[in-house]
């Protein structure tokens, strides 16, 4: 689709900035999704960094057998907002960022449908992020529980845990007000012309994202409400003693968590849908199976959630049904991966930085969904659940795969933003130096796990020294190598090379038609699109 | 010479054994030797699924990097414009479906046998405790056993002030011994909360949920001792209840039950007896030091606000009658567990009595065997 439109260099937008409150104001009061987005992308990092360091807390104490940092209350609390912050804080504002920030652009639009609502969704998360850190500091500290505050263990924690609650209200709230927003954007203010199926496939992702967002947020919140009011009102829904039952709470999360993983892992999609195809300068391979592809996995990722729970004793029959139901997210999880490599095939490829992690991102997530397959087998997994493999698995999916497609995203999207050209040798160097390190951090979790090293632990049997030592040095290497991120995003938006509208050669779409940097409203009237061969 | 024969082959032995140890402890990379048909079948499993992985990933990604080696631009290679093909598409879905039902096939096979615990030769129930295990023998030979397991790794190793032992935190002071080529059923459930009980040489790995019991099985093939962890995280000491399962002959395991059962005998009944002050104090010290330091703490100032100090608390130093109470029921909703179910009268006296008068606690109290029993009622 090529579009044609009435934006030229003299485009008035002086309307805009005379009324925009200067200073922090501006930030405060903007229902801008260019602004709204960037928050979204600053926040995303500030906690990335903050989870980044709990990480290495984590590394550096099982870097030796024994106690040597930290006491394992201390450390359970780490694992737990290790996780909370990644999921919650780092990787899913990080992808609601770059929807505020592309999906107007991508489809024709002036700003997000709801734009007070956005604002809204954006200012909820600080509160958020300051109530799960901060929960460290209060008397008993935060919750140590793990990320999945599986009761009872959860009941028996101090005021931290429910600091943590509330924070997954309010992070529900802003996931859901998202949601809601970038589902009305797509289905409303597509410019004409464009139809559902040829809209672009990061939209596609965004708009089973925001369905499935829609749908389990509430659930989440049920299930720690739930968890509020056996603690502090005397209900019993998970206390045996009282008629629950705490394998009831491991339900209602899973039922949420495990579509929670395509949330996260359906945007990465879209953006190494774009990426690819942008770098092989051909069009996408198979886009109709690749948008059943996508809801399929994304209907299949709500009748899946007790292969989290095959150790808990739920009936044989049961325990059949979950893993042939899991089994089945390989069928459409293999067509993508077979689409992106058709894409690839007899392209005329060039590797900037957004195509190394684009790539990286393939490589890795595909042995992430393989392990995943090694999981979903319910007699293997009785040997593997809830030890390192299952960390080095999800790891691979969630780093790899959301994290490295984040990393496309930024590096594909940059120029676009600030209007300058980033470092592209030192972009290249932080992705050989996040791949190199990422597998050094990882791989040899899945050897501990296989030989009995259970995770959340602070310390560790002696024949699981060597590949500890080697899983922290790489931790390390991996954390190091994102202040370099850091440098690189600064220095492009310091200044650099003038990026022109469309800085990537095989690029489509109508984002690509507007000027870099945008213009504040990107388009205030509908582009008019011309029918040509491919997709946007 | 000096040497003889059998002290050399001893030697050898020896020297074998460090150097297998060595082997063992280093760069341990694959599944721990099985030691049940069912844990020798997950490998396999896993095996098969490995190899198949294998297969595609290498066809996958040679296609991938054939295509980045080949058809880049600096090479020339002009850009192709296809972007479908139904009969491709067609093959990558249902090809893949069908290597999926290949593999669910055996998977089946597997789980129907291991979730199969009927006609078991023992019975045996492991209740999880923060953060210990408890074992009753209910049925089979040995019924009636029942004990405590706690880990024997000392405090001085995990501190890094003494050397680590060869099997850190995978010792317990007491096995679960089972005789050889029996079908043993496990029943889990727990305390307070979940914990997992996990063996991996015998594939065995069951939630123990507190007020609920599950069950699995094992029937372990050779004689030896086999040593597994919690496997879900259940509070600050998850990494220390391990599980050390002990297979013997059965003989051996017939002359074990005797011996617990002797033992037993003349634990039961203290109720009877009553003790001195010191007794008490020095046996209450070493029932404190194996249930409460965890928490609590040797000097009794306990981790606030989780876990309260015992040394000056309003429970130590106010009646007897609480103090007796909290013990034996625990506090809801808090990690302090009833121990009335997991010690007997003489020890929750001696524990009981050691708090009154431990540390700044000067009470001069002295509960007697008898003072349990009574508040049982």
């Amino acid at each position: 689709m090529e579009a044609t439109h009435a934006h030229g260099a003299g485009h008035a937008h002086g309307d805009d900035h005379s009324h925009r409150p200067k200073g922090i104001m501006r930030w405060i009061t903007t229902t801008n999704h260019k602004d709204i987005g960037t928050m979204y992308l600053w926040f995303s990092f500030a906690m990335f960094m903050v989870g980044g360091a709990m990480a290495l807390i984590i590394r550096a104490e099982l870097f030796q057998p024994g106690l040597q940092y930290v006491e394992p209350e201390f450390f359970n609390q780490m694992i737990t907002l290790h996780g909370l912050i990644m999921v919650f804080g780092a990787i899913m504002p990080a992808f609601v960022g770059f929807a505020n920030w592309m999906i107007p652009m991508m489809i024709g639009a002036p700003d997000m449908a709801f734009a007070r609502m956005n604002n809204w969704s954006f200012w909820l998360l600080p509160p958020a992020g300051i109530l799960l850190t901060a929960s460290m500091f209060v008397p008993g500290g935060a919750a140590g529980t793990g990320w999945t505050l599986y009761p009872p263990l959860s009941i028996q924690m101090g005021i931290g845990m429910d600091m943590a609650i509330f924070a997954v209200h309010i992070l529900g709230m802003s996931s859901i007000m998202g949601s809601i927003n970038i589902v009305t954007t797509i289905l409303n203010l597509r410019a004409p012309g464009m139809p559902l199926m040829r809209m672009p496939m990061f939209c596609w992702t965004w708009l089973i994202t925001g369905y499935l967002l829609i749908a389990v947020m509430p659930v989440l919140a049920g299930a720690v409400t739930m968890i509020l009011t056996d603690r502090h009102f005397g209900t019993s829904f998970f206390n045996a003693a009282g008629g629950g039952d705490p394998v009831l709470f491991q339900h209602i999360f899973w039922f949420f968590g495990h579509p929670e993983v395509y949330i996260i892992a359906l945007p990465a999609f879209g953006v190494v849908s774009h990426v690819i195809p942008a770098f092989a300068r051909k069009p996408i391979f198979g886009y109709t199976s690749m948008v059943y592809a996508i809801a399929s996995i994304a209907l299949i990722s709500f009748i899946v959630w007790a292969h989290h729970m095959y150790v808990v004793g739920m009936p044989v029959a049961g325990q059949l049904y979950f893993m042939y139901a899991t089994i089945l997210i390989a069928v459409p999880t293999g067509v993508k991966v077979f689409n992106w490599v058709a894409t690839m095939w007899r392209g005329s490829m060039t590797f900037e930085t957004p195509m190394l992690f684009a790539l990286g991102f393939l490589f890795l997530f595909t042995i992430g969904g393989f392990t995943g397959l090694v999981l979903s087998n319910t007699a293997v997994d009785v040997q593997l659940q809830d030890t390192y493999y299952v960390v080095a698995h999800f790891h691979y999916v969630m780093v790899a795969g959301a994290l490295f497609s984040a990393f496309a995203a930024v590096y594909y999207w940059l120029p676009k933003w600030t209007g300058h050209m980033y470092d592209e040798t030192l972009g290249q160097w932080h992705f050989w130096t996040s791949i190199v390190s990422f597998n050094i951090a990882f791989f040899p979790q899945h050897f501990l796990g296989l030989a009995g090293m259970p995770r959340r632990i602070p310390d560790y049997a002696l024949q699981f020294t060597d590949f500890n030592q080697v899983s922290t040095v790489g931790a390390f290497g991996f954390g190091l190598s994102q202040l370099l991120f850091l440098y690189v995003v600064l220095k492009a938006i310091r200044g650099g090379e003038k990026a022109p509208a469309k800085p990537w050669e095989g690029a489509t779409g109508l984002e690509w038609t507007l000027p870099s940097p945008p213009p504040y409203h990107s388009f205030e009237e509908p582009p008019v699109l011309t029918e040509t061969k491919g997709h946007a | 010479m000096g040497m003889n024969n059998k002290t050399k082959s001893r030697l050898a032995g020896l020297a074998l054994m460090a150097w297998s140890g060595m082997a063992l402890a280093a760069w341990e990379f694959d599944f721990q030797t099985p030691a049940t048909k069912a844990a020798q079948t997950v490998i396999d499993l896993h095996d098969l699924m490995m190899i198949i992985i294998f297969v595609i990933f290498i066809a996958v990604f040679a296609v991938m990097f054939y295509s980045v080696f080949a058809h880049r631009k600096s090479k020339g290679h002009p850009a192709a414009q296809f972007h479908d093909n139904t009969l491709v598409e067609i093959a990558w879905t249902v090809i893949p479906l069908l290597i999926l039902v290949a593999m669910a096939w055996p998977a089946t096979k597997a789980v129907l046998n291991m979730r199969d615990t009927s006609q078991a030769d023992i019975t045996i129930k492991a209740t999880g405790y923060q953060w210990k295990w408890g074992y009753d023998y209910l049925k089979g030979e040995g019924e009636g056993i029942r004990f405590l397991s706690l880990t024997s790794t000392p405090a001085e190793q995990i501190r890094g002030t003494a050397p680590k032992g060869g099997n850190y935190l995978l010792e317990t002071d007491r096995h679960v011994v089972v005789p050889v080529g029996k079908k043993i059923r496990v029943l889990t459930t727990a305390t307070d909360v979940i914990h997992s009980w996990w063996v991996p040489a015998l594939a065995v790995k069951q939630d123990a949920i507190p007020g609920y019991v599950r069950d699995t099985w094992f029937k372990a093939e050779k004689e030896g001792i086999y040593r597994g962890q919690c496997a879900e995280l259940c509070g600050k000491d998850h990494a220390y209840m391990p599980v050390v399962v002990e297979v013997v002959s059965a003989e051996k395991y017939t002359k074990w039950v005797e011996e617990q059962k002797k033992q037993m005998a003349a634990a039961a009944d203290e109720g009877g007896k009553t003790y001195s002050m010191d007794e008490l104090k020095s046996r209450g010290e070493k029932v404190y030091a194996a249930n409460c330091v965890a928490c609590h703490q040797a000097n009794g100032k306990g981790l606030p606000p989780a876990f309260p100090a015992l040394d000056g608390s309003k429970i130590a130093k106010g009646p007897k009658a609480d103090h007796i109470a909290i013990v034996l029921h625990g506090k809801p909703n808090t990690a302090m567990a009833a121990f009335g179910g997991q010690l007997g009268d003489g020890d929750i006296a001696a524990v009981v009595t050691y708090e009154r008068n431990a540390w700044g606690n000067k009470t001069g109290d002295v509960v007697q065997p008898a003072d349990i029993k009574a508040a049982r009622k």
